[in-house]
């Protein structure tokens, strides 16, 4: 079986019949029913809250989570495809599922109780329950361990304070995955309902990027939680950190969705531009833009394929995900400059899904860990001198 | 209810298509194959039907190896068995020696409904389900726009007819029923369906290992070529009035986009 749209070293041969199922399931979806209405949502700023319950029903959340809570059950690289075709709609969207998926439901299977699990997963994989994940601060973003938000031990439970920013669905959320600190200063995840006193988010405005996507600020005045919301299998920053490993796998497949779009965009534009008498794809400068996109997508293909087939053995590194969303990522951010020059004028245009892209990526470039700290997450891993901190 | 639905792996509508050199065929190399479309609405009108009154769907293919694409997405969407008639020694065979092929195999099976695209995107002969019709000696519905079991021997069938009108019939069961694109709204293979498909048996059966007699192509195919385009500009004279409906004319029955 092959796969849809651009695979130019045939990397098809690679991959499962399941695993191109899935790609075809999730291009077709999104082709006939996300891209007619992607624009329109980005423009106003609102999330299509109206596709949750249609991307629940094709399986998107918790594609890689087990049949038993609801979930799809997939391969890692069948997560991944998915991502790919849901960037290459809009950042925004794959952010939803990334959330939802990577760092609500994952938590919850790896850290949660078996109560958790059965109370939590299957609403979250129906779409019947949003979920956002709360561990950047305003004061702490590439340094989450210095956070300030506190659990503090009651006689049933913990009272929460604190405040997070930047957070993905939080005013769309029904329940919030919260990072905190307890008094001896280990950081914790709690299962923080949305509907409790004290709990507000409210949501955060005037984004020029991923306008698509709800983001809100979580604020947390004394909000109470009985003990049984604390996720017992983990403590200290290495329980956020596995959650966005996760996320980020999929970001290292997703941006390469973006950049296929954006390609594939500049490729056709190129093609019916006349310019001089002579179609602009029959320039060499743009056909060396085109040749240079093109080649980095193929090798970001490479690099999300390998990563998949190492996490699917179960042998992925987390510093070998920090180099496929940083590379990927970067290559997306390259591509949308060079895709905005070749459509000229019409690159600014809203006809033409470049700038969106564009404009997206730059959250991407900064989230789930900034390009830098990827860049220092590796320079670690070969130098063994930590130079973040 | 049981229910077989044929269907045929075509080239996708957006494919570039180029000829082959020898005028006869098409280059495959790049091209994206799909279901063809009429089958799609033909798989999912068997889906809602077996829903609805339970039974089981079987999807039968006709070609070369690929084509379990086809049939694995019918599967993951929903159909229970699949049936892959693989013609790799006996490619390209007419529509009248396809049919007998797939008769060859249908014949014991006892189908209640046969169902299939009303023409394939490819070469477009939109024969196949008359023909089984005849071979099988069942009842036939053509251009079927709706459906409706009405008890276990009948099918109630909405046809498409010529300028906008419909026809509702009877039909006595079995029968083989073509489907226009457009009844339904065919489902996306979900994620779950697809990690069931392959639970699902896919039997292979080589075309070359059949007892067939009276199968060679009686038509072959002379030459592939590409219509040349043409740019014809025509002036509507007169009246404002006749303008106007010359356009409309040209509008509604030319173009047909009115
Ligand atoms: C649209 C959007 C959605 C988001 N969704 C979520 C969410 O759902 N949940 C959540 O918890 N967070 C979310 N975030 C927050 C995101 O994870 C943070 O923005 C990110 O971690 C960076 O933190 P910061 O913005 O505070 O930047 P800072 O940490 O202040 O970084 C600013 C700059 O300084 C650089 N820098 C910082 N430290 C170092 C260092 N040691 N060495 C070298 N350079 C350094 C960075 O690379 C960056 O270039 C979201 C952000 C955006 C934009």
């Amino acid at each position: 079986m092959k796969l849809k749209g651009l695979d130019y070293l045939n990397i098809s041969e690679h991959f499962s019949d399941e695993e191109i199922l899935v790609q075809h399931s999730v291009r077709d979806y999104v082709d006939s029913e996300l891209q007619p209405i992607i624009e329109e949502h980005f423009k106003n700023g609102t999330f299509p809250a109206e596709k949750i319950k249609e991307m629940a029903n094709l399986g998107l959340l918790g594609i890689n989570l087990p049949n038993k809570y609801g979930c799809a059950g997939l391969s890692h690289t069948a997560y991944g495809l998915a991502c790919q075709e849901l960037e290459r709609c809009d950042s925004g969207i794959r952010s939803f599922v990334s959330v939802q998926g990577s760092l609500v439901m994952y938590p919850i299977f790896a850290f949660g109780s078996d109560e958790q699990k059965e109370n939590w997963l299957p609403r979250l994989a129906s779409g019947d329950t949003i979920g956002c994940f709360g561990l950047t601060e305003p004061d702490y973003g590439s340094n989450p361990g210095g956070m300030i938000t506190r659990a503090v031990k009651t006689k049933n439970g913990y009272t929460l304070n604190g405040s997070k920013m930047w957070i993905t669905n939080g005013s769309v959320a029904d329940v919030a995955i919260v990072w905190a600190k307890t008094e001896d200063e280990v950081i914790h995840g709690f299962i923080v309902e949305t509907d409790r006193d004290g709990f507000d988010a409210p949501e955060m405005k005037n984004k020029w990027s991923l306008r698509a996507s709800v983001t809100a600020e979580l604020i947390l005045e004394n909000v109470e939680i009985p003990e049984e919301n604390m996720l017992p299998g983990v403590s200290g920053l290495k329980g956020p950190l596995s959650c966005l490993t996760q996320a980020r796998y999929g970001i290292g497949w997703g941006t390469i969705g973006a950049a296929m779009a954006m390609y594939e965009t500049a490729l056709k534009y190129a093609n019916e531009r006349i310019q001089f008498g002579k179609s602009i794809s029959s320039f060499q400068m743009t056909q060396e833009k085109l040749v240079w996109i093109l080649s980095e997508i193929t090798k970001g293909q490479l690099l999300a394929m390998q990563a998949g087939r190492n996490k699917d053995r179960n042998v992925l590194r987390h510093q070998q995900i920090s180099m496929l969303k940083r590379n990927n990522t970067w290559v997306a951010r390259e591509t949308a400059r060079l895709a905005r020059e070749i459509l000229g004028a019409n690159g600014i245009s809203g006809e033409y899904p470049i700038m969106r892209h564009m404009m997206n990526i730059e959250s991407v470039y900064t989230y789930e860990g900034t390009h830098d700290m990827h860049t220092l997450v590796l320079g670690d891993d070969i130098t063994g001198i930590p130079a973040y901190r | 209810m049981k229910i077989c639905v044929l269907i045929k792996q075509v080239p996708d509508t957006d494919s570039v298509i180029k000829i082959s050199n020898d005028q006869k065929s098409i280059e495959m190399e790049g091209i994206t194959l799909a279901t063809n479309e009429s089958d799609s609405y033909a798989l999912e009108e068997a889906l809602l039907l077996k829903e609805d009154q339970g039974g089981e769907v079987t999807v039968l293919s006709l070609g070369g190896e690929s084509c379990q694409q086809v049939l694995k997405d019918a599967l993951a969407k929903g159909a229970d068995k699949a049936i892959h008639l693989d013609d790799d020694d006996y490619k390209d065979l007419d529509i009248l020696s396809a049919a007998k092929v797939m008769v060859n195999v249908l014949k014991d099976k006892e189908f209640d409904i046969i169902f299939s695209g009303l023409q394939s995107d490819d070469i477009g002969n939109a024969q196949l389900g008359l023909i089984m019709a005849e071979l099988l000696d069942t009842s036939h519905a053509s251009l079927v726009m709706g459906t409706e079991i009405l008890d276990e021997k009948t099918i109630k069938v909405k046809q498409e007819l010529e300028g906008g009108w419909f026809q509702w019939s009877e039909l006595d069961l079995p029968a083989s029923i073509t489907i226009q694109s457009g009844l339904n709204k065919p489902r996306y293979a979900s994620l779950r369906g697809i990690m069931m498909m392959k639970r699902k048996p896919l039997e292979s059966i080589k075309v070359s290992e059949l007892n067939l007699e009276n199968t060679s192509s009686k038509s072959f195919v002379h030459k592939l070529y590409i219509p040349q385009k043409t740019k014809e500009t025509v002036f509507i004279q007169g009246s404002a009035d006749q303008v106007v409906d010359g356009l409309i004319e040209k509008l509604t029955n030319e173009i047909k986009v009115l």
